[in-house]
Order: C-alpha cells, then sequence, then structure tokens
C-alpha cells in the first residue's frame, strides 16, 4: 500500500474529467463483493462463541503459540529479506556483472511459482537427505522440519517484494545529492550512511512491510517444510485449517480474525514510520 | 475378540454377496426401462491411502454396471484427510457416497448436516466396513533399531513419524492403538497410557496432516526411524519406494474399520440411489474382496480372506467398541479440543 | 542510468555482488532446479507421463478458465480503480487505497475460508443457495472467486503510481479538443499505460494460476473435475508419482518463468517508455 502512498499526493488535478461515478461504482462494487462482505463474514463467525469462547480459542496456549509463530518467523524472514534484498537490488542496480540481467529477472521467480510446488522444492533441498539440508546437518543446523524451515520458506516468498521496492529508490537516489556530499569531501561510507540509506529506508521498510504481510499468511509453501508439530512449527493458517477440518467454524473464524487484526495493526504501524520517515528525509 | 470379528465378517458376508448383485440388477432393469441409458457419474469421497484400491474398483464396478445395464458410469474420486473430506461433504461437496477412515466423521455428515440418517452404520452388513485394516509398525530394511512393539518406541533416539490425529483419520487409529497396548500391560491404566502416548509423540519430529503426507516424509524424505501406518500402507510402502522396509507387527494392535455410507440426501437429488447402493454392496462381493486384499485390506469375504491369509498376521486387535466404548466417546475424551491429545501436546 | 555509480566501495563489488548471487542460487535458484531435476528424473518418458492422463488435461484447462475469468474481470477493476482515485479528488481516498491493497495482507486460507463461510452448506447464505440449487463452493465458481480475491491488487498497483505520475493533463487537452469520455479514455489512458497493464494482467494471471491455499479449501479434490494445476501436483505428490509432480510442476515454474521472460523483453524493448513513467 505502502510505494503508492508515497507517491500520491505529489500532483493534483483539476477534476474536469468524467466517469468519476463508473469507476467508483466499479470500484466500490467490486471491492464490496469481493472483500467486504467476505471479511464481514469472517469477522462475525466467531462471536456465535461468546466474548469469551473468541478469548478463550484466541488465549489458548496452542494457538498463541501458533501466533507466535507465524508473526515472529514473518518478522526474521522479513528482516532477512531487508538484507539479502538490499544486497541484490544493490547489485544489480549499482555494479556490472556477467548474469546480472538474469538475476535481476530471477528474482520475481517467488511471486510466479506456485506457492505448493516451492514448498515441496524447498523441502527437496532442505531436508536432512537434500543437497543443502544434508550440508546444513553436518554442521548440527536443522533447516527443514523446525521453525528455521519456516522462516527459509518465508524468507522465499517475501525476497521480491523488498528488492522491487528499493530498486528504482535506489536507481534514483538523487544523483545531485550524492555528487554535492562528494565535493564536500565525504568518504564512500559517509555518503551511504547519510545520504543512501535515509533515502531509500522508506522504501525498504515498504517492502518489509509487505514482504512481512504475505508471509504471516502464507500457507502452500510452508506446511511441505515446517513439521506441523503443534507448540513448535504449526502456523496460524495450519491451525485454521484444522479448526475447519473439526468442523469448528467458529473457532478457524476466530483465528483467521485475529491473524488479520493483528497484521493490519502492524502494516498500520509500519505505515506510518515509513511516512514520518518520507516527510523526514524531504524536510 | 479378533476371533470375534472374524467370524462375524464370514457370516456377514453371505449376506452381502447375496445383497450385491439383486441391487445392481434391480438398478439395471429400471436403466433399461427408462430406454436408452444416459451415462450417470458417482462421486465417492474417500480418506488418503486408499487412492490406488478405489482405482481398481471403480473400473470394476464401472465394467460390471456397463454390462449388465449397458450405461456408461464414471466414477469419481476425491481423497484427503478423513476429517478435511467430512467437512467437505459437510460444506456441500456432492458425494453420493463417503467411504472415509472411521465412523466418527461420517457420524458428523450425519449430525452437523442431517445427510444421512444417524443409523447408517447398520444399513450394510458388519458396521458398514468391507474391509477392516489395522496399524502396525514400519521400519527401515533390517530394523537396526530392533523395533519389536509400541514399547521400543519410546527408547531414547527413536524418532516416530506419524500424522495429525486432528486432520487425519488413521492417525486416530495409530493413537488409539498405542493407547489401548499401554492400557493392556500388566498394572496398565488410563493413566499410564496417557503417560505413555505422551511420551511417544514426543518422539515424533514432524506430525504431517495426513497418512500420505506421513508416509512421503518416512520413505521418500528419510525420516525418522518408524512409521505409525495402515497395514495396507506399510505394505505399499515397499511396493512403491522399492523394498527398503520392514514391517513390524506389535504384540497388539487395534482393528481399524474404515466405514461406508450412501448419503441420502445427494443420491435422492441426483437420482443416483440405484446406482450408488449397487456400488457400496459391489464392494462385498467376491470381485471387490479380492481387489480388497490384493490392496492389501483385509477382506470380509471368506474366500478371498482365505487366499490373502498368508500376507496378514493374526495379532491380538482391540476394537473401537470395546476398548474406548465407541468413536463418539473417543473422539470426545482424545481428539476434541481441550481432550487428552490437546493435553499430551502441551510439552 | 547506466553503470554510473558515484560510489565505489573498493573491494566491496566482488563479494556483494557474490553474496547477491549466492543467496539467490540458495533460496530462488536451487527450488527452480530442483522442479526440473526431479521431473527429468525417469527420463524424457517419465516426464511426458503424466501428460498422457486425461486427468492432467483437465486441471490444464480448469486452470485457464480459472485464470481466465478471473484475471480479466481483476483488470477491469484496476482499471477502474486507477481511474477513480488517479483522476479524482474525495474523501476517504486513502481508506479505498488501504482496502485495495487489503487481499495482499490476508492469509490464502482466510481467503478460501471466507466463501466457506458465507456459501458453504453451513454457512450464512448456504441454506438459501441450497434452496435454489445453486452451487458456489466446491464448483468453478467457488475457485474463482477465492482466486479472485488473492489477486485483486495486482492490475490496480501496477497501474495507480503510474497513473498518479503520468497526471491527466494529457487526457484533459483530449476533453478540450472535444472527445469523448470513452474516447479519451482508449486513445490517451489505455496507451500510457499499456505496458503496466499488461504486466499487471501478467503478474496477476502468474499467480491465479499458482494458488494452492485459497483453492485448496474451496475445491471438492476430485480428481479431472475440481482440480486445478497446483492441486493436481499435490495429488499426483500424494499418489508417490514425485516425477509425475514435479513435471506438472515445470508447467507452472514455466508459467512463471515466462512471465519473468515477457516482462524482461517488456522492459527491454520499451526501457524508455516505461522509464520515462516511471520516474519522479
Amino acid at each position: 500500500m505502502t510505494l503508492a502512498n508515497v507517491r500520491a499526493g505529489r500532483r493534483r488535478q483539476a477534476g474536469v474529467l468524467p466517469g468519476f461515478r463508473l469507476s467508483m461504482a466499479i470500484t466500490l462494487t467490486w471491492l464490496s463483493v469481493i472483500v467486504l462482505i467476505p471479511l464481514a463474514a469472517l469477522a462475525i463467525r466467531p462471536w456465535e462463541l461468546g466474548l469469551d469462547g473468541v478469548w478463550r480459542t484466541l488465549t489458548d496456549e496452542r494457538v498463541v503459540a501458533a501466533f507466535r509463530l507465524s508473526f515472529g518467523a514473518a518478522a526474521v524472514a522479513a528482516a532477512a529479506d531487508a538484507v539479502l534484498g538490499l544486497i541484490v537490488a544493490w547489485a544489480i542496480v549499482r555494479y556490472r556483472f556477467p548474469g546480472r540481467r538474469l538475476l535481476d529477472a530471477l528474482v520475481d521467480l517467488p511471486f510466479a511459482l506456485p506457492t505448493a510446488v516451492a514448498g515441496i522444492a524447498l523441502t527437496a533441498i532442505y531436508a536432512p537427505d537434500g543437497p543443502l539440508g544434508a550440508l546444513l546437518a553436518h554442521v548440527g543446523v536443522k533447516t527443514a522440519y523446525s521453525p528455521l524451515g519456516v522462516v527459509i520458506a518465508l524468507t522465499f516468498i517475501g525476497l521480491p517484494f523488498v528488492v522491487r521496492a528499493v530498486q528504482p529508490v535506489l536507481e534514483e537516489v538523487d544523483r545531485e545529492v550524492e555528487e554535492a556530499a562528494r565535493t564536500l569531501g565525504a568518504s564512500d561510507y559517509q555518503r551511504i550512511v547519510r545520504v543512501v540509506l535515509p533515502a531509500i529506508l522508506p522504501a525498504i521498510l515498504a517492502g518489509v512491510g509487505l514482504a512481512f504481510a504475505r508471509a504471516v499468511g502464507e500457507y502452500g509453501s510452508v506446511i511441505f517444510i515446517a513439521g506441523n508439530l503443534p507448540m513448535v512449527s504449526e502456523i496460524a493458517p495450519l491451525l485454521i485449517v484444522i479448526k475447519l477440518e473439526q468442523y469448528n467454524y467458529a473457532g478457524a473464524a476466530a483465528v483467521g480474525l485475529g491473524m488479520l487484526v493483528i497484521s493490519f495493526a502492524i502494516l498500520l504501524v509500519l505505515n506510518l514510520l515509513q511516512t514520518w520517515l518520507t516527510r523526514r528525509s524531504r524536510g | 475378540m479378533t476371533d470375534d470379528t472374524r467370524h462375524l465378517s464370514r457370516r456377514g458376508l453371505l449376506a452381502a454377496a447375496t445383497l450385491a448383485a439383486p441391487a445392481a440388477l434391480a438398478g439395471g432393469s429400471l436403466a433399461m426401462a427408462q430406454g436408452a441409458p444416459k451415462p450417470m457419474t458417482l462421486l465417492n469421497v474417500s480418506y488418503d491411502p486408499t487412492r490406488e484400491l478405489y482405482k481398481e474398483i471403480n473400473a470394476a464396478y464401472a465394467k460390471f454396471w456397463k454390462d449388465r445395464t449397458g450405461q456408461a458410469l464414471t466414477i469419481q474420486q476425491s481423497h484427503g484427510g478423513s476429517g478435511k473430506q467430512a467437512r467437505s461433504v459437510i460444506d456441500g461437496l456432492q458425494a453420493d457416497v463417503v467411504t472415509l477412515a472411521l465412523a466418527y466423521d461420517i457420524d458428523e455428515i450425519a449430525r452437523k448436516a442431517k445427510l444421512l440418517p444417524a443409523n447408517w452404520q447398520s444399513r450394510l452388513p458388519q458396521n458398514s466396513t468391507p474391509y477392516t485394516s489395522t496399524i502396525v509398525l514400519l521400519v527401515r530394511k533390517g530394523n537396526p533399531w530392533k523395533i519389536r512393539d509400541w514399547g521400543d518406541l519410546v527408547k531414547p533416539g527413536i524418532e516416530v513419524i506419524t500424522p495429525n490425529p486432528k486432520t487425519s483419520g488413521g492417525a486416530r487409529w495409530n493413537y488409539l492403538a498405542a493407547w489401548a497396548w499401554a492400557l493392556k500391560q500388566p498394572g496398565g491404566n488410563p493413566a499410564k497410557a496417557e503417560a505413555f502416548v505422551k511420551e511417544l509423540f514426543q518422539h515424533v519430529p514432524v506430525l504431517d496432516t495426513g497418512a500420505r503426507g506421513s508416509t512421503t516424509t518416512f520413505a521418500q524424505r528419510g525420516l525418522g526411524d518408524v512409521l505409525l501406518a495402515w497395514e495396507n500402507e506399510a505394505y505399499l510402502s515397499n511396493e512403491e519406494f522399492g523394498p527398503k522396509f520392514d514391517i513390524v507387527y506389535p504384540s497388539l494392535s487395534i482393528l481399524a474399520e474404515p466405514p461406508v455410507a450412501l448419503v441420502d440426501k445427494v443420491v435422492d437429488r441426483k437420482k443416483t440411489r440405484t446406482i450408488a447402493e449397487g456400488y457400496l454392496n459391489f464392494l462385498y462381493s467376491p470381485l471387490a474382496q479380492d481387489l480388497i486384499g490384493k490392496h492389501h485390506y483385509r477382506p470380509r469375504n471368506a474366500q478371498a480372506a482365505a487366499k490373502y491369509a498368508g500376507k496378514f498376521r493374526n495379532i491380538p486387535l482391540v476394537t473401537i467398541d470395546d476398548t474406548f466404548g465407541g468413536w463418539t466417546r473417543a473422539q470426545k475424551t482424545h481428539f476434541a479440543d481441550g481432550g487428552v491429545f490437546d493435553r499430551i501436546i502441551r510439552r | 542510468m547506466s553503470g554510473s555509480s558515484k560510489i565505489h566501495l573498493p573491494g566491496w563489488a566482488p563479494l556483494i555482488v557474490l553474496l547477491a548471487i549466492a543467496g539467490m542460487v540458495a533460496l530462488v535458484v536451487l527450488p527452480l532446479a530442483m522442479v526440473f531435476i526431479q521431473a527429468l528424473g525417469n527420463g524424457v518418458d517419465g516426464f511426458l507421463e503424466p501428460f498422457s492422463e486425461p486427468d492432467t488435461w483437465s486441471a490444464i484447462k480448469l486452470t485457464l478458465i480459472v485464470a481466465g475469468i478471473s484475471v480479466p474481470l481483476n483488470a477491469v477493476f484496476g482499471l477502474a480503480a486507477a481511474w477513480a482515485v488517479t483522476r479524482f479528488q474525495f474523501a476517504g481516498k486513502s481508506l479505498l487505497m488501504a482496502l485495495i491493497d487489503l487481499p495482499f495482507s490476508i492469509s490464502p486460507v482466510i481467503s478460501g475460508l471466507v466463501w466457506v463461510l458465507l456459501f458453504g452448506a453451513q454457512g450464512f447464505f448456504g441454506p438459501a443457495l441450497d434452496a435454489m440449487g445453486v452451487k458456489i463452493i466446491f464448483t468453478v465458481t467457488g475457485l474463482v472467486l477465492a482466486t479472485v480475491l488473492i489477486t485483486l491488487p495486482f492490475v490496480a498497483r501496477e497501474l495507480i503510481p503510474l497513473m498518479q505520475e503520468q497526471g491527466a493533463d494529457e487526457e484533459a487537452a483530449a476533453m478540450t479538443l472535444g472527445a469523448g469520455g470513452w474516447t479519451t479514455f482508449f486513445r490517451v489512458t489505455l496507451p500510457n499505460v499499456k505496458w503496466a497493464l499488461l504486466y499487471g494482467v501478467l503478474l496477476c494471471n502468474a499467480r491465479a494460476m499458482g494458488e494452492f491455499g485459497a483453492v485448496s479449501v474451496v475445491s471438492g479434490h476430485i480428481r479431472g473435475l475440481t482440480n486445478t494445476l497446483p492441486l493436481h501436483v499435490e495429488i499426483l505428490y500424494n499418489e508417490y508419482d514425485f516425477v509425475g509432480a514435479f513435471a506438472v510442476a515445470t508447467l507452472l515454474a514455466g508459467l512463471g518463468l515466462l512471465t519473468l521472460l515477457a516482462k524482461s523483453f517488456l522492459e527491454w524493448r520499451f526501457a524508455g517508455e516505461i522509464a520515462a513513467t516511471r520516474r519522479h
């Protein structure tokens, strides 16, 4: 939501154009039918358990553990994406090397590769008998079938968000400012810390926010690699599926609603932070 | 009690065999009477490990039906964890017949969606279970850990693979078999059984949602030392993955009775009652019973049972009714939210 | 904006490039390679085997149908939303934009669950629909609804920043010259955003065809009937047909690669236009 927001409010046109009603009608109708009404169903259903029923569901030890894993692993994955994404974006934008275009194109692969396929493939690689899994098991690190496996899958899912958010901004970090800093005698490192990083920080945050939001709810790629042990490696979306399969519709909806509310609150904070940073770097 | 069941099954089979043909014939003449028979489809919603079995049975029944009536029949299959499949039917999946891992899941369809009467299980011979199976221990070739019985599973260092009892029918049988063994040990009681099962689940590194997921984890990914498996899945693993595993029969296990049922509301709406009833009766026919034995399920039919007797070890088997007071009680005590399983996984 | 970097970081460049490549190999390249290696595990014949099965073809057909319905719907929505948001001022615009983005943060499982809650036999409208004999869950309709919810923001998100940057000057000019609303839209707006639109559609399509979690909840998993390609992959995998599962998965991976190729081509061929429209 964030990149668009950054760019919003830069240009204002007088509204002489037609089609406001039509476009608004299509937008609102579609949003209502596809997003709002279904989410209303999600918001209404849990309360047949009563307030304390919902509370009991959400504070159940196993649900709390799943929430902690889903949000925790998503946060770690988003942080990993921030680091790796920045490195990849930097390499693609600032350096020329053989295979650069290929690397650039491959960044989008996690967008395009179906999550279940990614899950099966990642498991095959990071399982104890897989090429990387065996290597890591050798040094005593358990990847697949542990929370670390969850983090790997989520990092995979979120990487393009960060790279694609940072890349254009990195390309356009004001060269004049950079140049000015150089003539003033600032070192390369000083310029990175003083000029480049502040300029791309909002974009990193935007990408991290998206990567995080996507990771929290991810299901297809995670269930194959996670191990799915209650209290240890069971993610919240799996818990929704399990509750559903026990015919506990209200409980499933309660967990779903809880997830949605928490991730929305986190995104809101990230958004505000990002707006604040943008303003500060501008002014 | 195993022997009781065996005897019962032989007696019931006669009834089944006699049932199958007339029902099918009746359906046939009906279709004939209506003129040129138009192609029909049935949907069988089943649990995870029956994929190969029903592929063959469906082909056999479609041929049987075509020969008798001239009507082309396609039987569609849906497979998945037993609970998930029952949930789909409750949510409106138009299954003509359900063939699930345990009676509780069909009970829930009757209770929650009222798609079939509560007494569904008495409508077909032998509690509506055309075959039985049991739970065995699958170990790696040569049995390197010398696993002989349930008690060996909680030795230090042993890793046990089983699916999640919350989502998998087979996993519920696994859990109950382990419980029953602990209960029947000298001085056994529910508290000791719970302690044993709790310890057992502490040896589980991966909890897949379905039986197939667990077999893949064990056989393909090479994880774990023992797989708690359906007897039929254990045999199938050696066929699918090469003879890489040994099957260990524990000193005691559970008689797993996967039932089948007609979904009345659906067949009445789709006007497929005759053909669907014929299908379920066909499961008890000598032909289908032979396929059942071939796919490593224990047939009810005496002839088929005799033919495949050499394959299945005769071990003491408890039943869900005698040891756990039926599925409704077992589900409530062990697997419902806040039940024993929830308690034991809180480490 | 070629390699005119002013920051050189002596000694760091190779390290950063190597790190980037290593990270991408471990995380992205290996899984992709794994799909193809496993698919070819039994040679070309083994690879082709699942494609001789009618169930595979019905999965392909169903996937095309679901994407073929979902993507155009979301493309029309994306255009309308972008027009409304970027060409007019109104109260609650930020809220509207947040709502458009909302599906990105909805778990795929929830995207399936909500339709079960609404239209399942035990859902809010279940009994009424049942009385009318209308089926939504476990049919193509249900698969489309789940897919549409998952992919709703893709086109709008590509168009909104671009149309914001371009501004409405050209359209306003066309209008003053006497062009009608639709003429302006088709002659001015659409050509201006066509590449962003195409890119959005490509991404939307890739995601629509590859979605697993959401459709898994609303599909009855009937072999040959309500199985999309990702679900068919799962079925083959669960039938211990690992080679077949990965062979079918290469279709989806291939689709992903094709999307990337098309995108790279668009960027290369129309680098000038895109850069111009993307520039702040």
